[in-house]
């Protein structure tokens, strides 16, 4: 219960820190140790297969594709970095405070958990979850990844530069 | 590590509300594309640690594996178009900032 | 059999994108009007199966749950039309053979999706097809690939993030509570739970969301600039169906059939689209360019389908269903007319334009044919929904709110006509002396849409037995 409790507070903070650092790069990279700290939390939780998915993909694809995205555009120079610093810091101060006291406050009311849950199902696994009972996602995987891999190249097609 | 699974709904939904509020006010105050985008994954990690949660305090871990696998794969191309739609931006205006891109427009 | 109306598109996208298939012939183009007039022929000639069927691809190991009821067929027989319609439009507007080949493929994706977003029965899969006809529309607005497009296409994207992050979050809830995402599940089971805190969370979260996905006051910011800086055909797809699939067909789904009837939910809906319907208007009095002002009279007339689905009695989802139809019918007439005086004058300002109905005779009649049955005009087929509504709400017991919906047909008709007089009536300006009859695609695009209006208003008693009364049997559970 400890570990659960330490993670989630490491995992805001880190959210906390991805929103409120100067440098894009670094927002980036606390993208991908959010996605890890997920990870663990969900290895805890009895999920493996989403596990892997989550670290492979949200921790490795999608801060592969935002680095990329930050190397291809020119950074700013230096007085408009420390002009962009100060703008920063004027906007976005008072957003730890307001998390932790939204935490806090909700802490008080403490809600007892008297859930009535429902009946558990049957031991699976959720590989046969996904091809047994939800054969329509299956199909709605396929078709977003193809018109994901459409989609980009009609958006790139005429630039003139290769990208990908 | 076994725990009592219904002690673990209200950390963790308090989590994912502090989490989205995080993700929702990164991606509405930023005055830059790729930092909005940034938060729009934060908010689908809160939503990830959400669906996990409810998948193990009701025992239906695998139904929640399998949604949670789709979401993933959903956010992954949706993200990517919205980099290609950053990146179309960046070739007009050679600026990932918003307001310059607003008084650009009009 | 059903699943071949999602297979079919997409694995006709796969074959036209082989490496050893020629690009270059029309085959592309007629292959698709051929699917999707099919489609909308299909769903007019269909028989209305039994309530809830699951089909099997015959000798396959999947098994899709899909499910086709009246609701469904008639949102087919639109996608159908709408997708046929925009098909025409582009071949007139687009000449560049590769262009259309990308768009082709990108409609032919959309309008997979939306097959699916009609016909399943789970609410993570709505979620996923939801997804998946929106990323195919974002790409579609950004065609043009200029500054506007894209920052519109960028607002969108945000917005509707975070609208798929309150539906998801609201399905996590909805897992909690009942344990299934499956319609039927949800909707035995959520009565019966004794969370009502917690149940009305995770509704009011998943129409937040998908009110957000339809156009919604007052989630609509990202509205008036996706329709007036998207190209015109593209502009057609997204105000004749997409976003009326994805948000207002998904919220008459899953309030009438997945969430328990209560009075609070109508009650938010009701106001939701009372005030869509003012809002909208009054700014599309101020408007002076056309396309924008055909964007806010969408979200005022999709803010009269809610009132029709406040109601929550069976006339209620039946004029919300006819309105529906309505409204695909003469906006997608308005957008076709807009892409014509677009390709022929080079520009959306109405200050720029008059006189126009001397040398563009067919468009400006039509135009006026669907401005009037905006307006609910007897006897073009608006009059008809509109009176529909207004009996359902008058029967509910709302009186005010019927009156105000009278009193918005008003609004709806002044701001209508003073487009008509800007642009078609008055003595034609010396600059548009050139002007001719937009192309042949256009012109028959516009005869065929206008023949639909007056044949659905004077046929009325004929379709409302065939199309709109199955609709109520499935209502209320």
């Amino acid at each position: 219960m400890l570990a659960f409790i330490l993670i989630l507070i490491s995992l805001t903070a880190v959210a906390l820190w991805a929103a409120m650092t100067r440098s894009l790069l670094r927002s980036a990279i606390c993208l991908a140790m959010m996605s890890s700290l997920l990870t663990m939390i969900m290895f805890m939780l009895r999920s493996p297969l989403a596990a892997v998915f989550e670290l492979s993909v949200c921790a490795g694809l999608i801060p592969v594709l935002f680095i990329s995205t930050i190397s291809l555009t020119h950074p700013l120079t230096r007085e408009e970095v420390l002009q962009h610093m100060k703008d920063r810091i004027r906007r976005f101060w008072y957003l730890p405070f307001i998390v932790v006291v939204v935490g806090v406050a909700l802490n008080m009311i403490s809600v007892v958990p008297r859930l009535a849950l429902p009946l558990p199902e049957i031991e699976k696994d959720a590989r046969t979850v996904l091809w047994n009972d939800r054969p329509i996602e299956l199909l709605g995987q396929i078709m977003i990844l193809l018109a994901g891999v459409f989609s980009v190249v009609i958006l790139f097609k005429e630039s003139g530069k290769d990208d990908r | 590590m076994i725990v009592n699974s219904l002690q673990l709904f209200w950390p963790f939904s308090l989590f994912t509300i502090m989490i989205f509020i995080v993700g929702l006010y990164c991606t509405l105050v930023t005055y830059n594309f790729i930092r909005a985008l940034i938060g729009l994954e934060i908010l689908m990690k809160a939503v990830t640690l959400s669906i996990i949660a409810v998948g193990y305090i009701t025992n239906h871990a695998a139904l929640a594996q399998s949604l949670v696998i789709t979401m993933i794969v959903v956010e992954v191309v949706v993200i990517a178009v919205a980099v290609g739609v950053v990146l179309g931006m960046y070739r007009h205006t050679h600026s990932l900032d918003v307001r310059k891109n607003r008084e650009l427009k009009d | 059999m059903l699943s071949l109306l999602i297979v079919v598109p997409f694995l006709s996208v796969i074959i036209f994108n082989l490496p050893f298939f020629n690009r270059g012939r029309g085959f592309i183009f007629w292959w698709s009007l051929l699917l999707f007039g099919a489609q909308a022929v299909l769903s007019f000639f269909l028989t209305i199966p039994s309530y809830a069927t699951s089909f099997q691809l015959p000798g396959s190991m999947f098994k899709f749950g899909l499910m086709l009821d009246g609701l469904s067929i008639l949102m087919l027989l639109c996608i159908g039309i709408v997708a046929s319609l925009t098909l025409v439009v582009a071949a007139s507007v687009h000449k560049d053979q590769r262009r259309k080949f990308n768009f082709i493929n990108l409609l032919l994706f959309a309008v997979s999706g939306m097959n699916a977003v009609v016909l399943v029965a789970d609410i993570f899969s709505l979620y996923v097809f939801i997804e998946i006809t929106a990323v195919a529309s974002y790409v579609l607005i950004s065609f043009e690939k200029d500054l506007r497009a894209m920052s519109a296409t960028f607002k969108y994207i945000v917005l509707s993030i975070v609208a798929s992050v309150f539906m998801l979050l609201s399905i996590a809830i909805l897992l909690l509570i009942t344990g299934s995402t499956h319609f039927m599940a949800i909707h035995q089971a959520l009565p019966r739970s004794e969370h009502t805190f917690l149940a009305m969370l995770a509704v009011g979260l998943f129409i937040s969301g998908l009110s957000v996905k339809a156009g919604l006051v007052p989630f609509h910011a990202w509205l008036p600039d996706v329709y007036s800086h998207s190209s015109a055909a593209v502009s057609l797809f997204l105000a004749g169906i997409v976003s009326k699939i994805l948000g207002v067909y998904a919220l008459i789904r899953v309030v009438s059939f997945v969430f328990m009837p209560d009075a609070s939910v109508d009650m938010v809906i009701l106001s939701i689209g009372l005030l869509s319907i003012f809002i909208a208007a009054l700014a599309a009095l101020a408007q002076s360019d056309l396309k924008r002002m055909l964007a806010y009279s969408s979200i005022s007339q999709v803010g009269y389908i809610m009132l029709g689905l406040g109601c929550a009695t069976p006339l209620g989802m039946a004029a919300a269903a006819f309105h529906f139809f309505n409204h695909t019918i003469f906006k997608s007439l308005l957008f076709v007319n807009a892409a014509a005086l677009e390709l022929e004058t080079g520009t959306t300002d109405m200050h720029r334009m008059g006189g126009l109905s001397k040398t563009m005779p067919v468009t400006g009649f039509t135009s006026v044919l669907a401005s009037l049955s905006a307006a609910g005009v007897p006897p073009l087929a608006g009059f008809w929904s509109k009176l529909l509504i207004v009996i359902a709400l008058w029967q509910t017991g709302h009186f005010a709110i019927a009156f105000a919906a009278i009193l918005a047909s008003v609004l709806t008709l002044s701001y209508l006509l003073a487009m008509q007089r800007m642009v078609f009536f008055g003595k034609l300006r010396q600059d548009l002396a050139h002007t001719h009859e937009a192309g042949f695609g256009l012109v028959l695009a516009s005869i065929v849409l206008a023949f639909i209006v007056v044949a659905a208003g004077l046929f009325f008693p004929f379709i409302l037995d065939v199309f709109i009364l199955p609709v109520r049997f499935f209502v209320g559970g």
